[in-house]
């Protein structure tokens, strides 16, 4: 395999196995989102402005691993 | 009722087949970097800064309509109104999340924030972005027939490209081989402009933090308050700790800036490999998508700003320290 090769595996590798675990994550947060809206729907205001945050940090995650992905690429 | 679904469903999979087999589409050129449109001696004009000032232009105009005649109530269908809406809805945000001292100070910053990257996000998903402009020659790319504008050799995609790939391309006279560099091109996908937006959002976010807190905002980053005290041990983690907040604060410029850009990105290259697969019909439920993906990121970025700026105004428990030691 070429070097350039490997580089384009490795790229793959680090966005694809990199977004299993936010991808996890934001699943989680918005099953347990949905069961709370559901028990208590007059509280999605404050709901919806934490699992805003909540879906951004586990986002950010994701935004590294696209970033490792993009430096293996491009540099 | 049932025949006319089927109907329906069979004119769906007709179009889609005709599309794939006689229209088909632009073979995907990906690039990272924005296209230069313009060079002014050493100044490079890209087209996604090109679309930024086409996006301030159509929030200026939007807002300068509506204000033109504002009045102190205004009637139902009107521009203002409209807007006002929007904004009263950011404004109640504010106040949810900053608090009524802060909402006034925070409110421009993120409301100016949320409607720049909605309306280039929107304005990206325009016909005209993306497909016209210059062609870049070069060894690879499409062959494309001249079409002259005036004065200007333009290449509009889908007209006057034809779908020929890699080196042996050869096309008819007069005809040019090479990429396209659009005039135009959503302002998110460079991460120049959503780097730019990440810096003015934390500039003003220390900045706030500093006015807020005085000199004990920096304090925790550097915290050498109980080193100084002579406890060694406890003032060294108190170091790495105001380290770790060093960092996870650039770290915060790198997600903000990372993630709009990757978001709006992912979704250009998205429409333009579906365009080239089904170029009719099926589009439209990945258009449905970016309208989705456009309006909230716009709203994360916004809301983001909003909570940092939130937490940089907040006191540390620095004066409840010595009731609560293990606090951090």
């Amino acid at each position: 395999m070429t070097d350039e090769g490997l580089k384009l595996l490795a790229a793959a590798l680090a966005i694809g196995l990199g977004s299993l675990g936010p991808g996890l994550g934001i699943g989680m947060l918005v099953s347990k989102a949905m069961e709370a809206l559901g028990r208590n729907p007059e509280a999605q205001g404050a709901l919806f402005t934490n699992f805003i945050l909540g879906l951004a940090f586990a986002e950010a995650i994701a935004i590294y691993a696209l970033v490792v992905a993009l430096i293996i690429k491009f540099v | 009722m049932r025949n006319r679904a089927v109907l329906i469903a069979l004119g769906v999979i007709a179009l889609i087949v005709v599309g794939r087999l006689f229209f088909p589409g632009p073979a995907p050129h990906v690039s990272l970097k924005a296209e230069p449109v313009l060079h002014l001696g050493g100044l490079v004009i890209e087209n996604t800064t090109v679309a930024a000032w086409a996006s301030m232009a159509v929030i200026l105009l939007v807002f300068w309509r509506a204000s033109r005649s504002a009045s102190l109530i205004p009637s139902g269908r009107s521009w203002q109104n409209a807007l006002e809406i929007v904004l009263d809805m950011f404004l109640n945000l504010c106040n949810n999340v900053a608090g009524p001292r802060n909402a006034r100070r925070f409110f421009p910053l993120v409301v100016t924030i949320f409607l720049f990257i909605f309306v280039s996000n929107y304005l990206g998903l325009l016909p005209g972005y993306h497909t016209i402009g210059w062609v870049e020659e070069g060894e690879h790319g499409s062959v494309w027939s001249e079409v002259h504008l005036g004065p200007l050799n333009v290449a509009i995609l889908p007209f006057n490209a034809q779908q020929v790939e890699g080196h042996d391309a050869h096309g008819p006279e007069g005809a040019t081989i090479g990429t396209l560099a659009p005039w135009l091109r959503s302002a998110n996908t460079s991460l120049n402009t959503t780097l730019a937006i990440a810096l003015v959002a934390m500039a003003f976010i220390e900045f706030w933090g500093l006015r807020a807190l005085g000199f004990g905002y920096l304090g925790k980053f550097i915290n050498v308050r109980r080193l100084l005290r002579g406890d060694i041990m406890n003032g060294l983690i108190d170091l790495f700790v105001g380290l770790l907040d060093i960092i996870s604060e650039l770290a915060r410029l790198i997600s903000l800036s990372f993630r709009l850009f990757g978001n709006i990105f992912a979704g250009e290259v998205l429409l333009s490999v579906m365009t080239y697969l089904v170029s009719w019909v099926l589009i439209v439920l990945f258009l449905g998508l970016e309208l989705l993906v456009g309006v909230i990121q716009a709203l994360v970025f916004a809301l983001l700003a909003l909570v940092f700026a939130t937490v940089a105004v907040t006191a540390h428990g620095e004066e409840g320290h010595e009731a609560q030691p293990t606090h951090h």
